[in-house]
């Protein structure tokens, strides 16, 4: 108790927390809407954009997370020059950041479309019917019950990505908790197991409630039919 | 049916899961060869190239294995990651470690150097004719690069320049690339190493030439063996003497430039960083 | 165009002019992507600072044998191993806590239970991480691979759990019920009925398993294991060309993942005459503690009552996860109607079903 304490007090702990937390919230944001844009460009009338969606996911689905994010820092930012900050740990952050969302995105977008497959054909026929175009039925009337459809996927896509920020150390941001870990480990190396249990709690502590309310809510909207 | 398949998918899994953790241990036998513990992957010292590895260190340990009474069919390369080279002397994974391994009164509690082979010192890598960083008090407000985990970074943040900003890799090639394309403006660690980079680097890349501070590399033996210190500074004393230390260094730092602090090389051994 | 046929879903058939805006999007967009690319490869080519990364110059040490034989080679070799070991591994840690979960004593429940949602909540880097500087601390030989192999095992030890009891979940009561009329108590039951036919049902998502096993080991290079990626770094690392050498490692780690996918997708084709619960490849596990249901509740929210106006079978299927989830093959795929328990004959297609399919395909290209 004593050691965990001093622990405590030595390193912000719950600050490293918040970077992975941030680099969470920002590339949930963003790997979302990138993930909306990837699926409806999947179901879309032209051919060229189905092609370019179907790569792209492919291509990311299968791709280590750490080596995308490597390419984040010496293609996009050292060859492309994708600067976001004159800052290093600002400009690194973001990159991350870009880095798990790309990453992200074609799982959303996979999700997703698992969740189209839940929306009856008649929902699109009505839309039809009605004179919807392909834009309006798809997103007044089939990407609302996607989502609803769709939060068990998501839910798990979003939990594997608040695991996958502690690889944005392979993106020099030095703040998270994997690259804390590793600094406390070297210093206290007798503590190690004590070290390990503080930063696997807190993740538990974290996901444990997401999955509950990713059930919660995969209970709640599914559409019954 | 369902049972006899069962059975079979069962059997075929305990084949594989012995298959693959019996290739996975490599055997530790020292069947009249010896074992060294080496870099595998830091240019200039000691690297893969065609199938055999060279560098700096390479040489240092063919050459006291000779001494030793090895030829070179008889050495045994083994990788020593910076993490692991304690545990692996301790465990008599390897006979001894030449692995840009600093003498430290830490590290003297749990093995035995031989040596210091060469002093190398902190130093500073920038690109060729880039004449704004000359040393590490010109850093602030520029950028420089260092591989995760190692103090060097630190040293010229807190020591030179505050200002400075830092970049983390996992190893000095990426921080290399990295200075290559103008993200950074400097590359920090030993001396040596950054030779061996600069040398690797087409002409494009320049060691600075200040080192700011001194590192006694090492020869790292299992605690306790005395009879094997002093054969190997016995082999080093004598690489020193005829010639072959002076042109082991010109071979692998070829191009860059370089001459090691002549204040403290070549070493004694057993001299100065190792009482 | 035949080829909007299958997604003609989603919007009416295009009529001329409808095809005409199509065909010209189609192109703006065609040619607004190859200028992307064509402005990425210029960029690569003469960036402000540094080197074509483009020349032969760059590229030839990347690619000649040497580098294959000296590099990539062992480091696939590398990653290989660890995930084969990874994956069989994770099936027995995975059957052992899964079927744990599954035992009629609740103390072996709550521990399975416990130790597969922790391995479930702990980042896979964080825990390599740990047992590398634990196992070289302790003195073990070659702690890099190990720890890989072991961080992988229990996260993907703690899927295969969940698997195995949402397979257990997945299959038939008549199947618990019939082994305890015959006699069997419910531990022989689940042993020597039911999670042999879970198992089967689970092979497919094992093998998709392998594809995150495959790409997780690549975490093993942040802490200095030699695989793929690092060995791809170290190479890089001589000539200053490590944008392309992991570009080649890229392309490796596409393929592989790329040709296990297909595979398991291929599989549960092929197996789904071995278990009576539905064969799936992609591995999606719950979510929550203590639910097992909860992969299926979508569908089963589905199967809960029937064609209400006494009208045509329905024709969307059910798939609600996984890869085989198309939009091109909405028509074509086979209804399959989740999961329900008094009617396993709904796993097949029926012939009223087969023919509205052809007829309904057909109806639709005559168009």
């Amino acid at each position: 108790m004593q050691d965990l304490m001093t622990l405590l007090s030595e390193y912000n702990v719950p600050g490293a927390f918040l970077v992975n937390i941030e680099l969470t919230l920002w590339s949930t944001l963003f790997s979302t809407i990138l993930g909306v844009i990837l699926v409806m460009m999947r179901i879309s009338p032209i051919p060229s954009l189905r092609t370019v969606a179907g790569i792209y996911v492919e291509l990311f689905k299968n791709l280590p997370l750490t080596i995308i994010m490597v390419f984040m820092v010496l293609g996009a930012y050292a060859q492309l020059k994708l600067t976001f900050s004159d800052t290093f740990s600002t400009n690194f952050f973001w990159l991350a950041v870009t880095g798990l969302s790309l990453y992200t995105a074609a799982f959303v977008c996979e999700s997703l479309r698992s969740g189209i497959n839940t929306v009856p054909l008649g929902q699109a026929e009505a839309a039809r019917a009605l004179g919807l175009n392909f834009t309006q039925a798809a997103v007044q009337i089939i990407l609302p019950q996607t989502f609803r459809g769709s939060v068990a996927p998501l839910g798990n896509t979003f939990i594997a990505l608040l695991k996958n920020s502690t690889v944005a150390a392979a993106a020099s941001v030095a703040t998270e908790t994997s690259t804390m870990m590793s600094e406390m480990i070297e210093y206290h190396a007798d503590q190690i197991v004590l070290i390990f249990l503080i930063f696997a709690f807190g993740y538990v502590i974290l996901i444990i409630p997401i999955g509950m309310l990713t059930t919660y809510l995969s209970n709640k909207l599914a559409v019954r039919r | 049916m369902k049972k006899t398949w069962f059975k079979r998918a069962l059997a075929a899994l305990c084949a594989l899961t012995c298959a693959v953790s019996l290739a996975g241990c490599g055997s530790s036998q020292s069947d009249g060869r010896i074992r060294i513990g080496i870099k595998f992957d830091q240019p200039g010292l000691g690297f893969k190239k065609s199938g055999t590895y060279v560098g700096f260190d390479v040489d240092v340990a063919k050459y006291i294995a000779k001494k030793l009474g090895y030829t070179e069919d008889e050495i045994v390369w083994k990788e020593a990651p910076s993490k692991q080279r304690e545990a692996m002397l301790q465990n008599g994974d390897v006979d001894f470690i030449i692995a840009t391994y600093s003498i430290t009164d830490e590290r003297k509690k749990v093995v035995d150097f031989a040596g210091p082979y060469f002093v190398a010192g902190q130093d500073l890598l920038v690109r060729k004719g880039d004449t704004s960083v000359r040393g590490p008090e010109d850093l602030n407000g520029k950028r420089l690069c260092s591989v995760t985990g190692s103090t060097s970074a630190v040293t010229v943040k807190e020591k030179f320049a505050n200002e400075v900003q830092l970049m983390e890799q996992p190893g000095y090639a990426e921080c290399a690339t990295a200075l290559f394309s103008g993200i950074v403006d400097a590359v920090t660690t030993d001396d040596i190493i950054l030779a061996g980079l600069a040398s690797a680097s087409r002409g494009r890349l320049e060691v600075v030439g200040k080192p700011f501070t001194q590192e006694y590399y090492g020869v790292g033996v299992k605690k306790g063996s005395n009879d094997l210190k002093k054969k190997i500074n016995a082999a080093i004393t004598d690489m020193e003497k005829d010639g072959s230390w002076k042109r082991a260094l010109a071979d692998n730092t070829k191009g860059a430039n370089y001459t090691p602090n002549p204040n403290y090389n070549p070493p004694v051994p057993n001299g100065k960083g190792n009482k | 165009m035949a080829a909007n046929n299958e997604s003609a879903v989603l919007f009416d058939q295009p009529g001329p002019k409808g095809r005409k805006t199509i065909r010209i999007i189609n192109w703006i967009a065609g040619i607004i992507f190859a200028i992307v690319v064509v402005l990425i490869l210029m960029r690569l080519h003469n960036p402000p600072d540094g080197e074509n990364q483009l020349s032969w110059e760059l590229w030839k040490p990347a690619l000649d044998p040497e580098a294959w034989t000296d590099f990539y080679l062992p480091g696939l070799w590398a990653t290989i191993r660890a995930s084969l070991l990874a994956v069989v591994g994770a099936v027995v840690f995975g059957l052992v806590f899964g079927i744990g979960r599954l035992m009629p004593n609740p103390l072996v429940r709550v521990v399975s239970g416990a130790i597969v949602e922790f391995a479930r909540a702990v980042p896979v880097l964080l825990m390599m991480i740990f047992f590398w500087r634990w196992f070289a601390f302790i003195g073990l030989p070659s702690p890099a691979y190990w720890s890989v192999v072991l961080a992988l095992i229990i996260y993907n030890g703690s899927v295969v759990a969940e698997l195995v009891r949402s397979g257990v979940g997945n299959l038939p009561d008549g199947q618990r019920e019939a082994s305890l009329a015959l006699g069997l108590t419910q531990t022989q039951s689940l042993m020597q009925i039911e999670v042999p036919q879970a198992i089967v049902a689970m092979l497919p998502a094992a093998v998709t398993q392998l594809v995150v096993v495959l790409k997780d080991t690549a975490l093993g290079s942040i802490i200095m294991y030699t695989d793929l990626l690092q060995q791809s770094r170290r190479l890089g690392s001589m000539y200053f060309n490590i944008l392309q050498t992991l570009v080649v490692a890229g392309v490796i780690y596409f393929i592989a993942c790329w040709l296990l996918s297909r595979l398991a997708e291929w599989l549960p084709s092929r197996l789904q005459q071995h278990t009576a619960a539905p064969t799936e490849p992609e591995p999606v596990a719950p979510i929550a503690a203590g639910d097992p249901s909860n992969v299926n509740q979508i569908a089963v929210a589905k199967e809960v009552e029937e064609l209400p106006l006494g009208g045509a079978d329905r024709q969307y299927h059910v798939h609600h996860r996984g890869t085989n989830a198309s939009i091109h093959q909405w028509r074509q795929t086979k209804y399959v109607q989740g999961y329900d328990a008094t009617h396993p004959e709904s796993q097949e297609e029926t012939d009223k079903e087969k023919h509205f399919r052809l007829h309904h395909r057909k109806s639709n290209e005559e168009e």
